[in-house]
Protein backbone atom coordinates (compact mmCIF):
# COMPACT_ATOMS: atom_id res chain seq x y z
CA UNK A 1 0.00 0.00 0.00
CA UNK A 2 1.24 3.55 -1.11
CA UNK A 3 -0.25 6.92 -0.89
CA UNK A 4 -1.65 6.49 -3.90
CA UNK A 5 -4.13 3.63 -2.76
CA UNK A 6 -5.16 5.89 -0.60
CA UNK A 7 -5.65 9.76 -2.48
CA UNK A 8 -6.30 8.01 -5.86
CA UNK A 9 -6.95 7.24 -8.22
CA UNK A 10 -8.18 9.53 -10.55
CA UNK A 11 -11.35 7.81 -12.25
CA UNK A 12 -14.82 8.70 -13.59
CA UNK A 13 -17.51 8.56 -10.78
CA UNK A 14 -19.50 7.89 -9.03
CA UNK A 15 -18.16 4.28 -7.49
CA UNK A 16 -15.30 2.57 -8.21
CA UNK A 17 -16.70 -0.17 -7.56
CA UNK A 18 -19.89 0.10 -10.17
CA UNK A 19 -17.49 2.07 -12.28
CA UNK A 20 -13.69 2.31 -12.30
CA UNK A 21 -14.14 -1.99 -11.76
CA UNK A 22 -16.83 -2.21 -14.65
CA UNK A 23 -14.51 -0.54 -16.54
CA UNK A 24 -11.72 -2.76 -15.63
CA UNK A 25 -13.69 -5.69 -16.59
CA UNK A 26 -14.48 -4.51 -20.07
CA UNK A 27 -10.97 -3.54 -20.54
CA UNK A 28 -10.14 -7.44 -19.70
CA UNK A 29 -12.41 -9.14 -21.72
CA UNK A 30 -11.28 -7.25 -24.31
CA UNK A 31 -7.44 -8.29 -23.87
CA UNK A 32 -8.93 -11.53 -23.51
CA UNK A 33 -10.54 -11.76 -26.72
CA UNK A 34 -8.04 -10.05 -28.40
CA UNK A 35 -10.17 -9.67 -32.23
CA UNK A 36 -12.17 -6.43 -32.77
CA UNK A 37 -15.03 -6.26 -31.39
CA UNK A 38 -18.14 -6.15 -33.09
CA UNK A 39 -20.46 -7.13 -30.79
CA UNK A 40 -21.02 -7.65 -27.00
CA UNK A 41 -23.75 -9.11 -25.34
CA UNK A 42 -23.45 -8.03 -21.62
CA UNK A 43 -25.52 -9.78 -18.62
CA UNK A 44 -25.42 -8.25 -14.99
CA UNK A 45 -25.98 -9.70 -11.78
CA UNK A 46 -26.75 -8.76 -7.98
CA UNK A 47 -26.49 -4.79 -7.25
CA UNK A 48 -24.80 -4.74 -10.93
CA UNK A 49 -27.92 -5.58 -12.36
CA UNK A 50 -30.18 -3.57 -9.52
CA UNK A 51 -28.13 0.31 -9.70
CA UNK A 52 -26.44 -0.21 -13.08
CA UNK A 53 -28.08 2.40 -14.15
CA UNK A 54 -27.32 5.25 -11.53
CA UNK A 55 -24.31 4.12 -11.39
CA UNK A 56 -22.92 3.92 -15.24
CA UNK A 57 -22.00 0.65 -14.92
CA UNK A 58 -23.27 0.04 -18.62
CA UNK A 59 -21.41 2.69 -19.50
CA UNK A 60 -18.29 1.96 -17.91
CA UNK A 61 -18.42 -1.37 -19.07
CA UNK A 62 -18.55 -0.04 -22.96
CA UNK A 63 -16.01 2.24 -22.31
CA UNK A 64 -13.68 -0.74 -21.54
CA UNK A 65 -14.24 -2.58 -24.21
CA UNK A 66 -13.74 0.55 -26.12
CA UNK A 67 -10.17 0.72 -24.89
CA UNK A 68 -10.69 3.83 -22.49
CA UNK A 69 -9.51 4.16 -19.45
CA UNK A 70 -11.36 4.52 -15.61
CA UNK A 71 -10.53 8.53 -15.87
CA UNK A 72 -11.45 9.02 -19.46
CA UNK A 73 -14.40 11.50 -19.64
CA UNK A 74 -15.49 9.93 -22.33
CA UNK A 75 -16.84 7.14 -20.62
CA UNK A 76 -20.16 8.76 -19.89
CA UNK A 77 -20.97 8.77 -23.29
CA UNK A 78 -19.44 5.91 -24.19
CA UNK A 79 -22.89 4.18 -25.26
CA UNK A 80 -22.94 6.58 -28.19
CA UNK A 81 -19.29 6.20 -29.01
CA UNK A 82 -20.11 2.45 -29.52
CA UNK A 83 -22.90 3.09 -31.64
CA UNK A 84 -20.76 5.27 -33.71
CA UNK A 85 -17.92 2.67 -33.93
CA UNK A 86 -20.54 -0.05 -35.20
CA UNK A 87 -20.69 -1.69 -32.02
CA UNK A 88 -23.94 -4.18 -30.94
CA UNK A 89 -24.55 -4.26 -27.16
CA UNK A 90 -27.03 -5.75 -25.78
CA UNK A 91 -27.68 -5.51 -21.79
CA UNK A 92 -29.46 -8.11 -19.98
CA UNK A 93 -30.17 -8.01 -15.99
CA UNK A 94 -30.38 -11.15 -14.18
CA UNK A 95 -31.62 -11.70 -10.38
CA UNK A 96 -30.07 -14.94 -9.77
CA UNK A 97 -29.17 -15.40 -6.36
CA UNK A 98 -25.50 -16.72 -5.71
CA UNK A 99 -23.24 -14.59 -7.66
CA UNK A 100 -21.01 -12.03 -6.27
CA UNK A 101 -23.16 -8.63 -5.94
CA UNK A 102 -21.20 -6.48 -8.48
CA UNK A 103 -21.04 -9.27 -11.07
CA UNK A 104 -21.05 -9.66 -15.39
CA UNK A 105 -20.76 -11.74 -17.52
CA UNK A 106 -19.27 -10.48 -20.64
CA UNK A 107 -19.82 -11.85 -24.26
CA UNK A 108 -17.80 -10.57 -27.04
CA UNK A 109 -18.00 -11.30 -30.84
CA UNK A 110 -16.23 -10.22 -33.98
CA UNK A 111 -17.30 -10.40 -37.55
CA UNK A 112 -16.42 -13.45 -37.83
CA UNK A 113 -17.29 -16.42 -35.74
CA UNK A 114 -14.47 -15.42 -33.23
CA UNK A 115 -16.12 -15.37 -29.53
CA UNK A 116 -15.52 -15.25 -25.98
CA UNK A 117 -17.77 -14.99 -22.66
CA UNK A 118 -15.58 -13.94 -19.89
CA UNK A 119 -17.34 -13.48 -16.40
CA UNK A 120 -16.21 -10.89 -13.56
CA UNK A 121 -16.60 -9.13 -10.29
CA UNK A 122 -15.88 -5.63 -8.71
CA UNK A 123 -14.88 -6.34 -5.65
CA UNK A 124 -14.05 -3.09 -4.39
CA UNK A 125 -12.02 0.21 -4.74
CA UNK A 126 -11.50 -0.31 -8.64
CA UNK A 127 -10.23 -4.22 -8.07
CA UNK A 128 -11.93 -6.77 -9.69
CA UNK A 129 -11.50 -10.36 -10.09
CA UNK A 130 -11.95 -12.68 -13.20
CA UNK A 131 -14.06 -15.90 -12.15
CA UNK A 132 -14.31 -17.65 -15.58
CA UNK A 133 -13.37 -17.72 -19.35
CA UNK A 134 -15.55 -19.50 -21.01
CA UNK A 135 -16.86 -22.51 -19.58
CA UNK A 136 -13.15 -22.98 -17.40
CA UNK A 137 -14.11 -21.50 -13.97
CA UNK A 138 -10.09 -19.59 -12.85
CA UNK A 139 -9.68 -16.87 -10.71
CA UNK A 140 -7.51 -13.73 -11.02
CA UNK A 141 -7.26 -9.95 -10.32
CA UNK A 142 -4.80 -8.41 -12.44
CA UNK A 143 -3.60 -6.42 -10.14
CA UNK A 144 0.04 -7.54 -11.70
CA UNK A 145 0.79 -7.62 -15.26
CA UNK A 146 -1.03 -10.69 -16.73
CA UNK A 147 -0.68 -13.15 -18.88
CA UNK A 148 -3.56 -15.53 -20.11
CA UNK A 149 -2.41 -18.29 -22.57
CA UNK A 150 -4.93 -20.58 -23.92
CA UNK A 151 -3.06 -24.03 -24.91
CA UNK A 152 -3.12 -28.13 -25.04
CA UNK A 153 -2.96 -29.73 -21.94
CA UNK A 154 0.55 -31.30 -22.40
CA UNK A 155 3.92 -31.74 -20.94
CA UNK A 156 6.24 -29.11 -21.18
CA UNK A 157 3.71 -26.10 -22.12
CA UNK A 158 4.02 -24.01 -18.73
CA UNK A 159 8.20 -25.08 -18.94
CA UNK A 160 8.57 -23.28 -22.31
CA UNK A 161 6.76 -20.06 -21.25
CA UNK A 162 8.19 -19.98 -17.98
CA UNK A 163 11.89 -20.32 -19.74
CA UNK A 164 11.14 -17.84 -21.85
CA UNK A 165 10.03 -15.64 -18.83
CA UNK A 166 12.92 -15.84 -16.96
CA UNK A 167 15.81 -15.28 -19.98
CA UNK A 168 13.78 -12.50 -20.63
CA UNK A 169 14.59 -11.26 -17.00
CA UNK A 170 10.54 -11.28 -16.02
CA UNK A 171 9.60 -12.26 -12.66
CA UNK A 172 6.69 -14.59 -12.04
CA UNK A 173 4.86 -13.19 -9.04
CA UNK A 174 2.00 -16.01 -8.85
CA UNK A 175 0.47 -18.21 -11.88
CA UNK A 176 -2.12 -20.72 -11.97
CA UNK A 177 -3.38 -23.41 -14.37
CA UNK A 178 -6.78 -24.35 -15.36
CA UNK A 179 -7.93 -27.39 -17.87
CA UNK A 180 -11.22 -28.87 -19.35
CA UNK A 181 -9.70 -32.10 -19.37
CA UNK A 182 -6.88 -34.02 -19.21
CA UNK A 183 -4.89 -33.55 -22.21
CA UNK A 184 -7.48 -31.29 -23.73
CA UNK A 185 -7.82 -27.47 -23.76
CA UNK A 186 -6.36 -25.60 -20.87
CA UNK A 187 -5.24 -21.76 -19.65
CA UNK A 188 -2.23 -20.70 -17.69
CA UNK A 189 -2.56 -17.04 -15.93
CA UNK A 190 0.41 -16.10 -15.21
CA UNK A 191 1.03 -12.45 -13.25
CA UNK A 192 4.45 -11.04 -13.90
CA UNK A 193 6.27 -7.90 -12.06
CA UNK A 194 7.98 -6.59 -15.13
CA UNK A 195 5.69 -5.32 -18.44
CA UNK A 196 5.17 -7.44 -21.45
CA UNK A 197 6.48 -6.60 -24.84
CA UNK A 198 5.03 -7.29 -28.10
CA UNK A 199 8.01 -9.94 -29.26
CA UNK A 200 7.57 -12.29 -26.20
CA UNK A 201 3.82 -12.12 -27.17
CA UNK A 202 4.26 -13.17 -30.30
CA UNK A 203 7.05 -15.74 -29.46
CA UNK A 204 4.49 -17.75 -26.96
CA UNK A 205 1.77 -17.20 -29.99
CA UNK A 206 4.26 -19.53 -32.14
CA UNK A 207 4.50 -22.62 -29.95
CA UNK A 208 2.72 -25.27 -30.75
CA UNK A 209 0.97 -26.04 -27.78
CA UNK A 210 -0.32 -22.63 -27.53
CA UNK A 211 -3.62 -22.02 -29.18
CA UNK A 212 -3.77 -17.79 -27.68
CA UNK A 213 -2.22 -15.02 -26.22
CA UNK A 214 -3.59 -12.28 -24.05
CA UNK A 215 -1.86 -9.88 -21.97
CA UNK A 216 -3.64 -7.52 -19.22
CA UNK A 217 -1.48 -4.44 -17.93
CA UNK A 218 -1.69 -4.08 -14.26
CA UNK A 219 -3.34 -0.96 -12.83
CA UNK B 1 10.14 1.87 5.67
CA UNK B 2 6.95 2.85 8.27
CA UNK B 3 4.84 0.23 8.70
CA UNK B 4 1.44 2.40 9.12
CA UNK B 5 0.13 0.51 11.59
CA UNK B 6 -0.27 3.05 14.44
CA UNK B 7 -0.60 6.29 14.09
CA UNK B 8 0.90 7.37 17.14
CA UNK B 9 4.33 5.43 16.00
CA UNK B 10 4.35 8.14 13.06
CA UNK B 11 3.53 11.27 15.34
CA UNK B 12 6.65 10.20 18.05
CA UNK B 13 9.24 9.63 14.98
CA UNK B 14 8.20 13.15 13.31
CA UNK B 15 8.61 14.22 17.28
CA UNK B 16 11.74 12.79 17.31
CA UNK B 17 13.24 13.71 14.28
CA UNK B 18 11.78 17.42 14.84
CA UNK B 19 10.19 17.50 11.08
CA UNK B 20 6.84 17.86 10.03
CA UNK B 21 4.95 14.32 9.57
CA UNK B 22 4.61 15.44 5.84
CA UNK B 23 8.51 15.13 5.85
CA UNK B 24 8.74 11.78 6.99
CA UNK B 25 5.97 10.28 5.10
CA UNK B 26 7.43 11.44 1.18
CA UNK B 27 10.77 10.29 2.76
CA UNK B 28 9.38 6.98 3.15
CA UNK B 29 7.15 7.09 -0.06
CA UNK B 30 10.41 8.16 -2.24
CA UNK B 31 11.99 4.88 -0.83
CA UNK B 32 8.75 2.41 -1.17
CA UNK B 33 8.02 3.95 -5.01
CA UNK B 34 11.49 3.76 -6.01
CA UNK B 35 11.03 6.67 -7.29
CA UNK B 36 12.44 10.53 -6.90
CA UNK B 37 11.20 13.36 -5.04
CA UNK B 38 10.08 15.38 -7.83
CA UNK B 39 8.00 12.72 -9.41
CA UNK B 40 6.33 12.20 -6.09
CA UNK B 41 5.27 15.59 -5.56
CA UNK B 42 4.02 15.97 -9.30
CA UNK B 43 1.90 12.70 -8.87
CA UNK B 44 0.12 13.84 -6.19
CA UNK B 45 -0.62 17.20 -7.53
CA UNK B 46 -1.35 15.93 -10.65
CA UNK B 47 -3.98 14.47 -8.04
CA UNK B 48 -4.63 18.07 -6.45
CA UNK B 49 -5.17 19.56 -10.12
CA UNK B 50 -7.93 17.22 -10.51
CA UNK B 51 -9.52 17.58 -7.34
CA UNK B 52 -9.66 21.83 -8.20
CA UNK B 53 -10.84 20.81 -11.70
CA UNK B 54 -13.47 19.32 -10.07
CA UNK B 55 -14.44 21.92 -7.71
CA UNK B 56 -14.39 24.78 -10.97
CA UNK B 57 -16.41 21.85 -12.56
CA UNK B 58 -18.87 21.34 -10.10
CA UNK B 59 -19.67 24.78 -9.09
CA UNK B 60 -20.19 25.79 -12.48
CA UNK B 61 -22.75 23.36 -13.52
CA UNK B 62 -26.46 22.43 -12.30
CA UNK B 63 -26.45 19.44 -14.09
CA UNK B 64 -28.90 16.69 -13.01
CA UNK B 65 -26.94 13.45 -12.14
CA UNK B 66 -28.22 10.13 -14.41
CA UNK B 67 -30.38 9.28 -11.77
CA UNK B 68 -32.29 12.63 -11.85
CA UNK B 69 -31.89 12.60 -7.85
CA UNK B 70 -29.34 15.52 -7.43
CA UNK B 71 -27.64 18.41 -9.35
CA UNK B 72 -27.47 22.22 -8.81
CA UNK B 73 -27.27 22.42 -5.05
CA UNK B 74 -23.13 23.39 -4.82
CA UNK B 75 -24.40 27.04 -6.93
CA UNK B 76 -27.36 27.11 -4.72
CA UNK B 77 -24.35 26.71 -1.83
CA UNK B 78 -22.39 29.59 -3.31
CA UNK B 79 -24.57 31.73 -4.62
CA UNK B 80 -26.19 31.94 -0.83
CA UNK B 81 -22.39 31.67 0.01
CA UNK B 82 -21.35 35.11 -1.80
CA UNK B 83 -23.91 37.31 -0.10
CA UNK B 84 -22.34 37.38 3.23
CA UNK B 85 -24.87 36.55 5.33
CA UNK B 86 -24.46 32.67 5.91
CA UNK B 87 -24.04 31.93 9.88
CA UNK B 88 -20.82 29.72 8.71
CA UNK B 89 -18.73 32.40 7.20
CA UNK B 90 -17.28 32.98 4.10
CA UNK B 91 -14.98 30.34 4.60
CA UNK B 92 -17.03 27.44 5.67
CA UNK B 93 -19.39 28.33 3.40
CA UNK B 94 -17.24 28.51 0.40
CA UNK B 95 -15.93 24.63 1.30
CA UNK B 96 -19.37 23.54 1.77
CA UNK B 97 -20.50 25.07 -1.81
CA UNK B 98 -17.17 22.97 -3.04
CA UNK B 99 -17.39 19.64 -1.14
CA UNK B 100 -20.79 19.65 -3.01
CA UNK B 101 -19.35 20.44 -6.44
CA UNK B 102 -16.91 17.49 -6.36
CA UNK B 103 -19.49 15.07 -5.02
CA UNK B 104 -22.04 16.28 -7.84
CA UNK B 105 -19.19 15.81 -10.40
CA UNK B 106 -18.75 12.32 -9.00
CA UNK B 107 -22.88 11.37 -9.03
CA UNK B 108 -22.53 13.02 -12.90
CA UNK B 109 -20.06 10.65 -13.95
CA UNK B 110 -17.10 13.48 -13.98
CA UNK B 111 -13.34 13.26 -13.05
CA UNK B 112 -12.40 12.72 -9.50
CA UNK B 113 -9.73 11.66 -7.15
CA UNK B 114 -10.91 9.07 -4.77
CA UNK B 115 -10.06 10.30 -1.65
CA UNK B 116 -9.60 8.04 -0.24
CA UNK B 117 -13.42 6.39 -2.09
CA UNK B 118 -15.42 8.43 -4.70
CA UNK B 119 -18.21 8.45 -1.80
CA UNK B 120 -16.13 10.35 0.18
CA UNK B 121 -14.36 12.17 -2.65
CA UNK B 122 -15.45 15.89 -1.87
CA UNK B 123 -14.29 16.54 1.69
CA UNK B 124 -10.42 16.73 1.08
CA UNK B 125 -10.19 18.97 -1.94
CA UNK B 126 -13.01 21.40 -0.24
CA UNK B 127 -11.11 21.48 2.98
CA UNK B 128 -7.57 21.76 1.11
CA UNK B 129 -8.64 24.66 -1.36
CA UNK B 130 -10.30 26.25 1.55
CA UNK B 131 -7.29 26.31 3.23
CA UNK B 132 -5.29 27.22 0.20
CA UNK B 133 -7.41 30.40 -0.10
CA UNK B 134 -7.60 31.81 3.37
CA UNK B 135 -3.96 31.45 3.34
CA UNK B 136 -2.47 32.15 0.12
CA UNK B 137 -0.43 28.89 0.27
CA UNK B 138 1.30 27.72 -2.79
CA UNK B 139 0.32 24.57 -4.45
CA UNK B 140 3.22 22.78 -3.02
CA UNK B 141 2.46 23.54 0.56
CA UNK B 142 -0.66 22.15 0.33
CA UNK B 143 0.53 18.99 -1.68
CA UNK B 144 2.59 18.33 0.73
CA UNK B 145 0.13 18.31 3.35
CA UNK B 146 -1.27 15.46 1.12
CA UNK B 147 0.90 13.37 2.43
CA UNK B 148 0.21 13.47 6.49
CA UNK B 149 -3.32 13.27 5.28
CA UNK B 150 -2.70 9.72 3.44
CA UNK B 151 -0.50 8.02 6.04
CA UNK B 152 -3.49 8.55 8.58
CA UNK B 153 -5.89 6.89 5.40
CA UNK B 154 -2.90 4.14 5.25
CA UNK B 155 -3.22 4.03 8.93
CA UNK B 156 -6.98 3.37 9.04
CA UNK B 157 -7.02 1.08 6.28
CA UNK B 158 -4.38 -1.10 7.68
CA UNK B 159 -5.99 -1.24 11.26
CA UNK B 160 -9.71 -0.83 9.86
CA UNK B 161 -11.10 -0.03 6.70
CA UNK B 162 -11.54 2.30 4.06
CA UNK B 163 -14.68 0.75 2.23
CA UNK B 164 -18.29 1.41 3.24
CA UNK B 165 -19.17 -2.00 2.23
CA UNK B 166 -17.06 -3.27 5.46
CA UNK B 167 -16.94 -0.45 7.80
CA UNK B 168 -20.06 1.81 6.85
CA UNK B 169 -19.76 5.45 5.89
CA UNK B 170 -17.82 6.28 9.22
CA UNK B 171 -15.26 4.22 7.10
CA UNK B 172 -15.68 6.35 4.44
CA UNK B 173 -16.60 10.04 5.16
CA UNK B 174 -15.45 9.72 8.54
CA UNK B 175 -11.93 8.89 7.17
CA UNK B 176 -11.81 10.97 4.80
CA UNK B 177 -13.06 14.37 7.58
CA UNK B 178 -9.98 13.60 9.73
CA UNK B 179 -7.25 12.52 6.59
CA UNK B 180 -8.63 16.33 5.74
CA UNK B 181 -8.33 17.13 9.14
CA UNK B 182 -4.65 16.29 9.79
CA UNK B 183 -3.59 17.84 6.42
CA UNK B 184 -5.20 21.23 7.81
CA UNK B 185 -3.33 21.59 10.83
CA UNK B 186 0.18 21.00 9.46
CA UNK B 187 -0.95 23.59 7.18
CA UNK B 188 -2.07 25.82 10.18
CA UNK B 189 1.37 25.49 11.60
CA UNK B 190 0.26 22.77 14.36
CA UNK B 191 2.53 20.39 16.03
CA UNK B 192 1.92 16.69 15.55
CA UNK B 193 0.56 16.01 18.52
CA UNK B 194 -2.19 18.26 17.78
CA UNK B 195 -2.55 16.34 14.67
CA UNK B 196 -3.10 12.81 16.58
CA UNK B 197 -5.67 15.16 18.70
CA UNK B 198 -7.06 16.66 15.87
CA UNK B 199 -7.51 13.36 13.58
CA UNK B 200 -9.47 11.64 16.82
CA UNK B 201 -11.80 14.68 17.67
CA UNK B 202 -12.54 14.32 13.64
CA UNK B 203 -13.25 10.73 13.77
CA UNK B 204 -14.76 10.23 16.91
CA UNK B 205 -17.46 12.77 15.46
CA UNK B 206 -18.40 10.15 12.87
CA UNK B 207 -18.40 6.79 14.80
CA UNK B 208 -21.58 4.19 14.24
CA UNK B 209 -22.29 6.46 10.93
CA UNK B 210 -24.06 3.22 8.50
CA UNK B 211 -23.64 3.42 4.90
CA UNK B 212 -27.62 3.45 3.87
CA UNK B 213 -27.58 4.58 -0.28
CA UNK B 214 -31.18 5.18 -1.56
CA UNK B 215 -31.57 2.96 -4.43
CA UNK B 216 -27.89 1.59 -3.93
CA UNK B 217 -26.45 5.07 -5.46
CA UNK B 218 -23.66 7.52 -4.21
CA UNK B 219 -25.87 10.56 -4.25
CA UNK B 220 -28.33 10.66 -1.16
CA UNK B 221 -27.38 11.00 1.36
CA UNK B 222 -23.97 10.64 0.33
CA UNK B 223 -23.24 14.17 -0.95
CA UNK B 224 -24.74 16.11 1.65
CA UNK B 225 -22.44 13.92 4.23
CA UNK B 226 -19.94 15.16 2.39
CA UNK B 227 -20.72 18.78 2.66
CA UNK B 228 -21.17 18.02 6.33
CA UNK B 229 -17.71 16.19 6.51
CA UNK B 230 -15.77 19.63 5.73
CA UNK B 231 -17.92 21.19 8.49
CA UNK B 232 -16.53 18.54 10.92
CA UNK B 233 -12.95 19.05 9.41
CA UNK B 234 -13.30 22.91 10.31
CA UNK B 235 -14.28 21.77 13.76
CA UNK B 236 -11.99 19.47 15.25
CA UNK B 237 -8.99 21.59 13.46
CA UNK B 238 -9.59 24.54 15.21
CA UNK B 239 -10.09 22.76 18.14
CA UNK B 240 -6.66 20.87 18.26
CA UNK B 241 -4.92 23.93 17.52
CA UNK B 242 -6.86 25.79 20.30
CA UNK B 243 -4.93 22.99 22.24
CA UNK B 244 -8.20 20.86 23.23
CA UNK B 245 -7.11 17.30 23.49
CA UNK B 246 -9.01 13.82 22.34
CA UNK B 247 -9.59 11.89 25.53
CA UNK B 248 -9.18 8.69 23.68
CA UNK B 249 -5.87 8.72 21.45
CA UNK B 250 -6.23 8.04 17.70
CA UNK B 251 -5.37 4.46 17.59
CA UNK B 252 -8.27 3.72 20.24
CA UNK B 253 -10.83 5.63 18.15
CA UNK B 254 -9.70 3.73 14.48
CA UNK B 255 -9.77 -0.23 17.29
CA UNK B 256 -13.21 1.29 18.15
CA UNK B 257 -14.01 2.37 14.38
CA UNK B 258 -13.25 -1.31 13.36
CA UNK B 259 -15.15 -2.95 16.21
CA UNK B 260 -18.10 -0.46 15.51
CA UNK B 261 -17.94 -1.42 11.78
CA UNK B 262 -17.90 -5.25 12.46
CA UNK B 263 -21.25 -5.18 14.53
CA UNK B 264 -22.87 -3.11 11.84
CA UNK B 265 -25.45 -5.18 10.63
CA UNK B 266 -24.83 -5.61 6.48
CA UNK B 267 -28.37 -3.87 5.83
CA UNK B 268 -26.29 -1.21 6.79
CA UNK B 269 -23.14 -1.62 4.73
CA UNK B 270 -24.19 -0.09 1.70
CA UNK B 271 -26.57 -3.10 0.86
CA UNK B 272 -29.36 -0.07 0.71
CA UNK B 273 -31.41 -2.90 2.87
CA UNK B 274 -32.20 -0.69 5.72
CA UNK B 275 -31.72 2.68 7.00
CA UNK B 276 -32.34 5.76 4.71
CA UNK B 277 -32.62 3.47 1.77
CA UNK B 278 -35.30 1.65 3.48
CA UNK B 279 -37.63 4.58 3.97
CA UNK B 280 -40.73 5.40 2.50
CA UNK B 281 -39.52 8.19 -0.02
CA UNK B 282 -36.15 6.17 -0.13
CA UNK B 283 -38.25 3.04 -1.69
CA UNK B 284 -40.50 5.00 -4.09
CA UNK B 285 -37.28 6.58 -5.60
CA UNK B 286 -35.75 2.93 -6.09
CA UNK B 287 -38.85 1.75 -7.11
CA UNK B 288 -39.00 4.65 -9.74
CA UNK B 289 -35.49 4.17 -10.91
CA UNK B 290 -36.12 0.62 -11.92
Amino acid sequence: MNVFDIIGPIMIGPSSSHTAGAVRLGQIATAIFGYAVKEANITLYGSFAKTHKGHGTDKAIIGGILGMKVDDAGIKTAIQAAAQAGLVVTFTTDRAKGYHPNTVKIQLKDKDSNEVTVMGSSIGGGNVRVSRINDLKVSFTCEYHTLIISHYDREGAVAQVANLLASSHINIAQMKLYRYDKGGEAVMVIEVDQKIGTHIMEEIKGYELVKSVATVKAI
Amino acid sequence: MLKFDEFQKIIILAKENNCRISELIIEDQIHALEISEEALIDRMTNNYMVMKDAIMTGSNTSEKSTSGLIGGDAVRMKTYADLGKSICGENLSNAIASALAVAEVNACMGRIVAAPTAGACGIMPAALWSVQQSLKLSDEAVVRAMFTASSLGMVIATAATLAGAQGGCQAECGSATAMATVALIELMGGSPNQIGHGAAIALKSVLGLVCDPVAGLVEVPCIKRNAIGVAQVFAATDMALAGIESVIPIDEVISAMKAIGDEMPTSLKETSESGLADTKTGRRIERDLM
